[in-house]
């Protein structure tokens, strides 16, 4: 029995090749979307060697917004779960001053997953099933001093995910929510994250993978997190915007 | 970060850089004024540890090519033994060598050289290696082979990370008709007895023994020496036939926190001993075990080493030319049974040819301990290397966090051949480690 395909969007990311791997460990054929694609072909060698399933290559730039219809229509076959990846953290000290780059990180963490997972959407709901997840981040659940510009971003998308899981609860599709916590990706290297906190790229992937299975909607990678957000959201704001945290 | 081997002794403050491709390597390599690469930081001290540049190669782990008509895999240093198990056993393959847990990368495989319950008869791992590419000190790869390059190869097989950094290698991997092994287990209730049936059973494909380092006077050595063959399809069940090389994963225990130092004294480990011989001695004779329990029975225990404590723990593993095997063994034994710090996990083994330029085995036998660590197991370690280098052995760099470079120059008349090897290519100032700072390599 083969089973049907996944799609990941941003497959360059280090979360984005984890979930690949996990999809196709259980049989899954691939399908690899970035920027730049053909650079992915040495992975789409080993996860072929490693898994024996089909590895496809497809260009996709998230923020070429006019070319995602098109690129939804190129695939070989409309995926039955689709992965968005995407993101871009930016410097926070960059973002505050220069509107270009907060512009970037804006449109990298909201408007191009809003509008790929947009189209990919209306596919399955006219198919009729399919799952939709969107790696969105525990930054967009309170804005704070250090990351407000991609977190007011993922803040952005986390809506679009939950809306978008509101109207098509009743049509067959499912939308998962990720809010993954620390990372120890390439987007984090370099910080000085706490072991206890910090994932690693496979343990979102697994995550991933047991939510679509499961059908859950909004889930943490360590459960600590969930607690963590809980208790920084309800910090009074009064108190809140004199804090750093 | 603080940075440890598996034995978790010692912990430095070292950087560490994961890069993704080979030009961020390059880069990585051209700007630090010295580094040294890291698998998956199973070695047990501080050979893959460089306070200012620790290069982690696990997303350099692609495989790049299988041939099913020779096993000869090719892939990234990053794929781990795991990796390639659970990719090419439902296919019929296995490693051909492989160390005691298969959550070591191919770049630390072949830097350690490991060794694996079949050296007596296979050797070790550079006898399944057919080339390996190595980012030389000025950026540069070079492929190398037993028949290219050979220096390279000689010297990068066991040459602990200081020749370079291993990019990526061809390995050939061994058919097999199953996943299950046919154990034999014998009780040997003395070092003599355990001794001579490694010598009457060289032709068995695996052979290994846990020892009983607390053992004295009549039990002096006592062992149970454990046999394996790769299962014929003949030999299953006929539930065990139906899937002849998918068995189901077992479930993984983990350690979650760390035992106190007084969980481990020689009263528990003397107790545990008796008992864990006793058990064996009565299941002696032949049956099927799964690969992974067969071969990494300590995988199934994930953070196995946290039961050491906090302070870690150290390794000590050391080879024995066969004409002083004996004597040594009996030295080595009689001195840790004295001292009454046992070690949970003794293995001895016999060791067959060997002939390289840095790797460890040597034709005799192989005497591995960990301990937890304390000034008292310091000061017995010191003793042990002295015991060893009186009888011409030599010692395990994978395993080693504490010998002196006095203790190594005096062990291996091969490390200052190594260190003038390396000086004269450029490598000694560009790649190290802890390691090979402490050892003067």
């Amino acid at each position: 029995m083969t089973k049907p395909p996944v799609l990941i969007l941003g497959a360059r990311s280090d979360i984005g090749k984890a979930v690949a791997h996990k999809f196709a460990a259980i049989g899954h054929p691939i399908q690899l979307a970035a920027r730049n694609a053909p650079a992915l072909e040495s992975d789409k060698t080993d996860m072929g060697l490693r898994y024996g399933v089909s590895v496809s290559l497809h260009e996709f730039d998230a923020l070429a917004v006019d070319t995602h219809e098109a690129f939804v229509a190129a695939l070989p076959e409309l995926p039955q779960i689709a992965v968005c990846a995407v993101g871009l953290m930016g410097q926070q000290a960059d973002n505050e001053r220069d509107l270009a780059a907060a512009a970037r990180v804006m449109r990298s963490n909201y408007e191009g997953p809003a509008s790929i997972l947009a189209i990919l959407a209306n596919h399955f709901e006219e198919r009729g099933n399919g799952s939709i997840v969107g790696i969105s981040s525990v930054a967009g659940d309170r804005g704070r001093a250090t990351n407000y510009v991609y977190g007011s971003a993922k803040a952005g998308f986390t809506a679009f995910l939950s809306g978008l899981r509101n109207r098509l609860a009743t049509r067959g599709v499912h939308v998962v929510t990720v809010l993954p916590g620390f990372v120890a990706t390439q987007m984090t290297e370099g910080m000085d994250l706490p072991a206890r906190l910090t994932a690693e790229p496979g343990e979102v992937a697994e995550a991933i993978a047991r939510a679509v299975e499961r059908k859950k909607d909004v889930i943490y990678v360590r459960p600590i997190w969930r607690l963590i957000m809980l208790i920084i959201r309800n910090i009074p704001e009064r108190i809140f915007k004199r804090m750093k945290i | 970060m603080k940075l440890s081997g598996w034995g978790r002794y010692p912990v430095l403050e070292a950087r560490t850089h994961r890069p993704r491709s080979v030009d961020a390597l390059r880069d990585l390599l051209l700007s630090e004024p010295h580094l040294i690469a890291r698998g998956n930081g199973r070695a047990y001290g501080d050979s893959a540890i460089n306070t200012s540049a620790t290069i982690e190669t696990r997303y350099l782990n692609r495989m790049i090519a299988f041939d099913p008509a020779s096993g000869l895999l090719a892939a990234e240093a990053g794929v781990l033994i795991g990796d390639i198990i659970t990719a090419f056993l439902p296919r019929g393959w296995f490693p051909m060598v492989t160390p005691g847990t298969k959550f070591v990368t191919l770049g630390g495989a072949i830097a350690a050289d490991v060794h694996g319950k079949n050296h007596h008869k296979d050797g070790s791992f550079r006898s399944c290696v057919d080339w390996i590419d190595v980012m030389g000190p000025d950026g540069a790869v070079r492929r190398c082979s037993a028949t290219e390059d050979a220096a390279l190869f000689d010297h990068t097989l066991g040459g602990m990370g200081l020749t370079g950094i291993i990019l990526r290698a061809a390995i050939r991997l061994r058919p097999v008709e199953t996943g299950w092994i046919r154990q034999t287990t014998i009780a040997a209730p003395d070092l003599e007895t355990a001794m001579s049936a490694f010598e009457e059973t060289q032709d068995a494909t695996y052979s290994v023994a846990w020892i009983d380092c607390l053992g004295t006077g009549a039990n002096l050595g006592r062992s149970l020496v454990v046999l394996g063959e790769h299962a014929a399809r003949a030999d299953l069940s006929p539930q065990q036939a139906q899937m002849p090389l998918r068995i189901k994963p077992k479930r993984k225990l983990s350690v979650p926190i760390d035992f106190p130092a007084f969980a481990l004294n020689g009263l528990t480990v003397r107790a545990f001993n008796a008992l864990y011989y006793r058990a064996g001695a009565r299941k002696t004779g032949t049956r099927l075990v799964d690969w992974d329990s067969y071969f990494y029975p300590l995988d199934a225990i994930l953070g196995w080493n946290r039961i050491y404590g906090r302070k870690g723990f150290a390794q000590f593993q050391c080879a024995l030319p066969l004409d002083n095997s004996e004597s040594g063994l009996r030295g080595l034994l009689a001195e840790i049974a004295k001292t009454g710090s046992g070690s949970f996990l003794a293995v001895l083994k016999r060791f067959g040819k060997q002939d390289s330029a840095f790797s460890f085995p040597m034709e005799g036998y192989t005497l591995a301990l960990d301990f937890p660590v304390s000034p008292k197991t310091l000061a017995l370690l010191e003793r042990l290397d002295r015991i060893t280098i009186a009888h011409g052995g030599r010692f395990y760099l994978a395993k080693d966090s504490r010998m002196s470079a006095a203790t190594l120059s005096a062990s291996d008349t091969r490390a200052a051949d190594f260190h003038a090897h390396r000086d004269s290519h450029g490598y000694t100032s560009r790649f190290r480690s802890a390691q090979s700072e402490r050892l003067a390599l």
